[in-house]
């Protein structure tokens, strides 16, 4: 399930669900934010899908990482940037891999800094199911359980493709 | 060497004393962490929860309002608690002893001190010794260093010109007294520009300033050609014992940076100043708040860098008190 064209079919069958959530919920205008980098690509796949024409947001979560204290600052920590005004907007949050929640809570926190937006909605490519807080996507790709010396990594931005990483025990 | 004080076993920044033994990696990840503040700057909430729990302790042995102001700004920004303490107004005058002062501040679980002090090498003696997990960033020392001006300078420079290759830059003015000029003398070497000139009379000029890597110009018009960044330095009287200038007003006529004198730069020069700048003694109004120059947005970037060697070094600490408890296991 891991080459490009696999990635191909769930997006367009993420793009096809995002469609129809937005219209069962009446959402109408929003705007679009990728947790940088993985998140941005799943983002802008999508929006070509939806043949929507407007900027993509990016969001670099470095600064409110809950695991500071822990692991320090990421040395390569770049700007976040929204090219629009969230306030009262209803947003559309993507990321390549969700496991633990942290990193959407992350960026939760960091979109509220910009404005209090109407809604956010989750999208993710893929949901490793270990979770650690209750947060969980509107819009999934694909759900996969790893063993524990398993990583998953979205490789891209040209042709996404995703690859299982085995660490050293 | 202060290079080994201030660096963890994996180069990463735990103090922030001077620029001396900093790498080109490091002193652009310094730049490139600010330039993402300067972003969380412009925002409506302009605070990031990073040291967020953590108590940082301005030190100031030293007036100043601009980089105290900053350092305090930069680490509310950053969440952390702050604690202003002026020296001149505390215990110090009751007889206490710097060492046992830094002990009490400890007790109160301190996780930073920003010290500025009127005595070269005041941060790198507290840094050694102080209790690991403390972090030190130097404010300004005597004559010896304020690496956090230096590198809000270089941001300000890599802003306007992009690069540091092939860059000239000319700093003028005090130079003997400047901890300022020192820093960013060696910021911009290491950082690869292609020339860094002083202009200043040879009273002003430390002794064998060549040796830092610079060239000397006792003169604006010679020392001004071909210069892309003019940075003026104030004329640190309050420092001045003895006879070191005839008076302010020839000063202001041989070094003193008005536009005509400012035509002998190249046209898209950009004017810097690390303030407070004394208005008709080392700069024209006119220059100073000219299109050319970029005074204001270096105290904007202060901010920006202070918050990137906060979070660098605090995060320094942090490898090390897991190093600490590891070892302990």
């Amino acid at each position: 399930m891991h080459d490009s064209k696999t990635v191909e079919a769930l997006l367009s069958s993420m793009a096809q669900e995002l469609g129809n959530y937005l219209e069962h919920n009446d959402i109408r205008e929003y705007e679009l934010v990728g947790i940088r980098t993985g998140g941005v690509w799943v983002g802008n796949a999508i929006k070509r899908l939806l043949g929507s024409q407007q900027p993509i947001g990016e969001l670099d979560i470095s600064f409110y990482r809950d695991d500071f204290t822990r692991i320090g600052l990421n040395p390569r920590v770049l700007p976040s940037s929204l090219p629009f005004a969230s306030e009262g907007k209803h947003l559309i949050l993507f990321d390549d891999v969700m496991m633990s929640g942290r990193t959407v809570r992350a960026a939760m926190n960091e979109l509220f800094d910009y404005g209090r937006p109407a809604s956010i909605t989750l999208v993710v490519l893929v949901d490793i199911l270990r979770r650690e807080l209750p947060i969980h996507p509107d819009i999934v790709g694909a759900n996969l359980s790893l063993k524990s010396n398993e990583r998953i990594k979205l490789t891209g931005p040209d042709s996404l493709s995703l690859e299982i990483q085995k660490t050293d025990p | 060497m202060p290079s080994s004080i201030q660096l963890t076993e994996s180069g990463r920044l735990k103090h922030f004393l001077t620029v001396s033994g900093l790498d080109k990696i490091l002193l652009t990840e310094i730049l490139d962490t600010a330039d993402s503040f300067i972003e969380v700057g412009q925002r409506n909430i302009k605070k990031v929860p990073l040291l967020r729990g953590k108590t940082v302790v301005n030190l100031f042995f030293e007036a100043s309002t601009r980089t105290r102001s900053t350092f305090e700004l930069a680490a509310k920004r950053l969440s952390a608690d702050v604690l202003n303490i002026n020296i001149d107004t505390s215990a110090a005058s009751k007889g206490e002893s710097l060492s046992d002062m830094l002990r009490n501040l400890e007790a109160m679980a301190s996780d930073m001190f920003v010290v500025r002090h009127s005595q070269s090498g005041a941060a790198h003696f507290i840094a050694e010794s102080v209790t690991p997990g403390v972090a030190i960033v130097n404010a300004g020392d005597g004559w010896h260093a304020h690496p956090t001006q230096a590198m809000l300078d270089m941001l300000t420079i890599r802003q306007n010109k992009g690069a540091f290759e092939g860059l000239k830059v000319a700093i003028i003015g005090d130079i003997l007294h400047s901890r300022v000029a020192r820093s960013q003398i060696r910021a911009l070497n290491t950082l690869g520009v292609e020339a860094v000139r002083v202009i200043a009379p040879n009273t002003l000029l430390p002794r064998h300033v060549e040796s830092l890597g610079v060239t000397v110009f006792n003169d604006l018009a010679s020392g001004l050609r071909d210069i892309d960044v003019v940075i003026m330095l104030r004329l640190q009287k309050e420092r001045m014992h003895g006879a070191l200038l005839p008076s302010e007003h020839e000063y202001y006529q041989l070094y003193g940076l008005t536009r005509e004198k400012l035509r002998f730069a190249k046209p898209d020069a950009i004017v810097m100043h690390p303030g407070p700048i004394n208005r008709g003694v080392e700069i024209e109004s006119e220059v100073a708040d000219g299109s050319q120059s970029v005074i204001l947005d270096q105290v904007t970037n202060g901010i920006a860098i202070r918050m990137a060697v906060m979070s660098m070094a605090m995060s320094g600490q942090t490898e090390l008190k897991n190093a600490l408890a590891e070892s302990a296991l």
